[in-house]
């Protein structure tokens, strides 16, 4: 069997941006594997560990991207594919990227996350499953393999569901279906051992970013000491009330 | 030729439709065609409703709700009008249909955009990244598929007259089956509409001292939200999570009991008008995003804040 965990490097979240020409600049963030992705590259090796085979994890983005290739790998993927890229691709574009080099691994079922740490985008693995004609089960929370088919359970808006679906599929994935491993040592030490295939883009973004900025609204950050609850509460909502007039 | 997606509760339009008519019917005038729309329904949907806004109405009964006959029904639309845009109202089930739809009409995809028109024949929109921390501004040629992040956009009016129905044919596709749908029972006000959400982190401590936040909500007409980690340990339902993979949430004010404050959670609730914090620890991260906060424990202060609302409500 052959388990495929897509992923991608984004900034991590607690990472300052800063903005040069109009554009998001990461020079000075620092990068990490999409944490939504770590849940798919986890998912497929506890797959792997109970069905046997391989656990293959294809990356998508510029040179950088090897880095969190590599931090896979060091989790204990088996080997990667790295499509490269410098510069902005849309999720459709990507999955037509990626659909090629997928199909030609013939995989049990495809893993990437949920939503995009730096798109906020939540297409890739929809997009991913047309490209292929398999189905998608997004936002899993629960995975079990049953033969030809697995069961899953994953969130809607309101609730959430059970489904079986006739494998290949793809799944997104998202906090809660597993706690990824950390890469130990010994892993890291493997991992730069381990084949990544480099694959070239071929495809056309068909979206275009003409321009960031960052609007983190500048909070008022008035603290009050709740040492004498009574009084911090009054005062707190005096100012709700006569101030932010939002009560 | 813009095609809208008219979301429904069986009953009734969402909120939501409405607005991605008005962006639909911006952009059809923009590019000179028609809006038509498409209602696509498990069992029952308001036809009637829908016939008052659209022209031409393309409908199908689907069984089950899966994203691929939701894209294969959109997709047939859109072939049948000659759809050079399609709009619908974004969800978390609409995100991941419309990524199917998207490829399959070799359309750009803008996601949960917060403005949209057209420039140069192109259609151009602002939308957040980067987990809600930046905006922006974004461009597809056409053929384009977009989604309406809710409460951005004014709700569109009925028509003059009342359209026509055409049945739509929706080839068979390789889908989910659904086995079990586990319903989440709803109380109160809805959690991305509500003006002001009262949100229960770990710092609770426990379900039962939920009773404590769902009294804050209740008094001040609010909705309840929960953090994952509440959510994990089973004492609120998935649907009350606000973050990166719960719900974004948008009100006036926002009032956290007993959360640190982790960018992902941030990322639902980061664009509120007004944030209130309620953390024992001083150094807790929620408050640098705070406008207001009591360093506190949760189980003194929020009672002495129901008290204190109670107080300026007489
Ligand atoms: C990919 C990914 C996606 C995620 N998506 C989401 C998401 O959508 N939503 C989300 O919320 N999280 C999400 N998380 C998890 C997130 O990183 C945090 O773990 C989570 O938000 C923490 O919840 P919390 O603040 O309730 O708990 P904690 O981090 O445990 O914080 C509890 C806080 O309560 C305070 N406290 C404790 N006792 C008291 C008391 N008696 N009185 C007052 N204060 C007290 C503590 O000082 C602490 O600051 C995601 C994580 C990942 C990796």
């Amino acid at each position: 069997m052959k388990f495929v965990a897509v992923i991608r490097q984004v900034p991590d979240g607690e990472s300052k941006l800063k903005i040069q020409g109009n554009r998001v600049d990461l020079s000075g963030a620092t990068l990490i594997l999409d944490q939504m992705d770590e849940y798919a590259v986890e998912e497929a090796l506890r797959l792997r560990e109970k069905h046997g085979g391989e656990a293959i994890v294809v990356g998508f983005g510029p040179e950088r991207t090897e880095e969190a290739i590599r931090t896979a790998l060091a989790m204990g993927a088996d080997r990667g594919i790295h499509v490269v890229y410098e510069g902005f691709a849309d999720p459709v574009a990507v999955a037509e990227a990626l659909a090629g080099v997928i199909r030609e691994e013939a995989p049990t079922l495809v893993l990437t996350g949920g939503q995009q740490a730096d798109w906020d985008s939540q297409a890739l693995g929809a997009a991913l499953a047309e490209a292929l004609g398999v189905p998608v089960v997004s936002w899993t929370t629960a995975l079990e393999l049953e033969g030809e088919t697995a069961k899953a359970k994953h969130d809607l808006d309101e609730g959430a569901e059970w489904v079986r679906v006739r494998l290949p599929a793809v799944f997104t994935t998202q906090q809660g279906l597993n706690e990824p491993r950390y890469p130990t040592l010994p892993g890291i030490m493997k991992a730069k051992k381990k084949e990544i295939k480099k694959v070239a883009f071929s495809g056309a973004p068909k979206v275009e970013i003409l321009e960031e900025s960052i609007q983190e609204k500048t909070r008022l950050q008035k603290v009050l000491d709740g040492k004498d609850p009574v009084a911090a509460a009054e005062e707190l909502v005096r100012l709700l009330h006569e101030e932010a007039k939002v009560l | 030729m813009v095609l809208v997606v008219l979301d429904h509760d069986g009953n009734k339009l969402r909120k939501g439709s409405l607005e991605a008519l008005t962006r639909a019917r911006a952009l059809a005038e923009a590019l000179g065609g028609r809006v038509a729309g498409v209602l696509l329904a498990e069992e029952t949907a308001p036809v009637e409703e829908a016939l008052a806004y659209v022209e031409t109405l393309y409908t199908a009964t689907l069984g089950p709700y899966t994203a691929e006959k939701w894209a294969a029904g959109v997709v047939a639309a859109a072939g049948e009008m000659g759809a050079q845009a399609v709009v619908a109202p974004s969800s978390r089930q609409s995100r991941t249909y419309l990524g199917r739809v998207a490829y399959a009409l070799k359309a750009g995809l803008l996601e949960d955009t917060l403005e949209s028109g057209v420039e140069g024949g192109a259609v151009v929109a602002t939308r957040y990244a980067y987990l809600n921390r930046v905006t922006q501004k974004v461009r597809s040629a056409l053929p384009v598929v977009l989604s309406v992040k809710p409460n951005t956009t004014p709700l569109a009016e009925p028509l003059a007259a009342p359209g026509a129905v055409k049945p739509l044919e929706v080839p068979p596709v390789p889908t989910v089956e659904v086995l079990e749908r586990v319903q989440e029972e709803k109380k109160g006000v809805s959690l991305t509409e509500a003006d002001i959400v009262v949100t229960g982190g770990r710092g609770m401590g426990s379900a039962e001292a939920f009773r404590l936040v769902e009294e804050m909500a209740a008094l001040l007409g609010g909705a309840v939200g929960a953090t994952r980690a509440v959510v994990d340990a089973g004492w609120r339902p998935y649907s009350e999570q606000v973050g990166q993979t719960g719900k974004t949430v948008q009100p006036s004010l926002y009032i956290a009991l007993g959360v640190s404050g982790a960018v992902q959670h941030l990322a639902g609730m980061n664009k509120s008008k007004y944030i209130v914090a309620v953390n024992k620890d001083p150094e807790a991260p929620i408050f640098k995003h705070a406008d207001y906060g009591i360093v506190g424990d949760v189980h003194q202060v929020v009672p002495a804040l129901i008290e204190a609302v109670k107080k300026l409500k007489d």
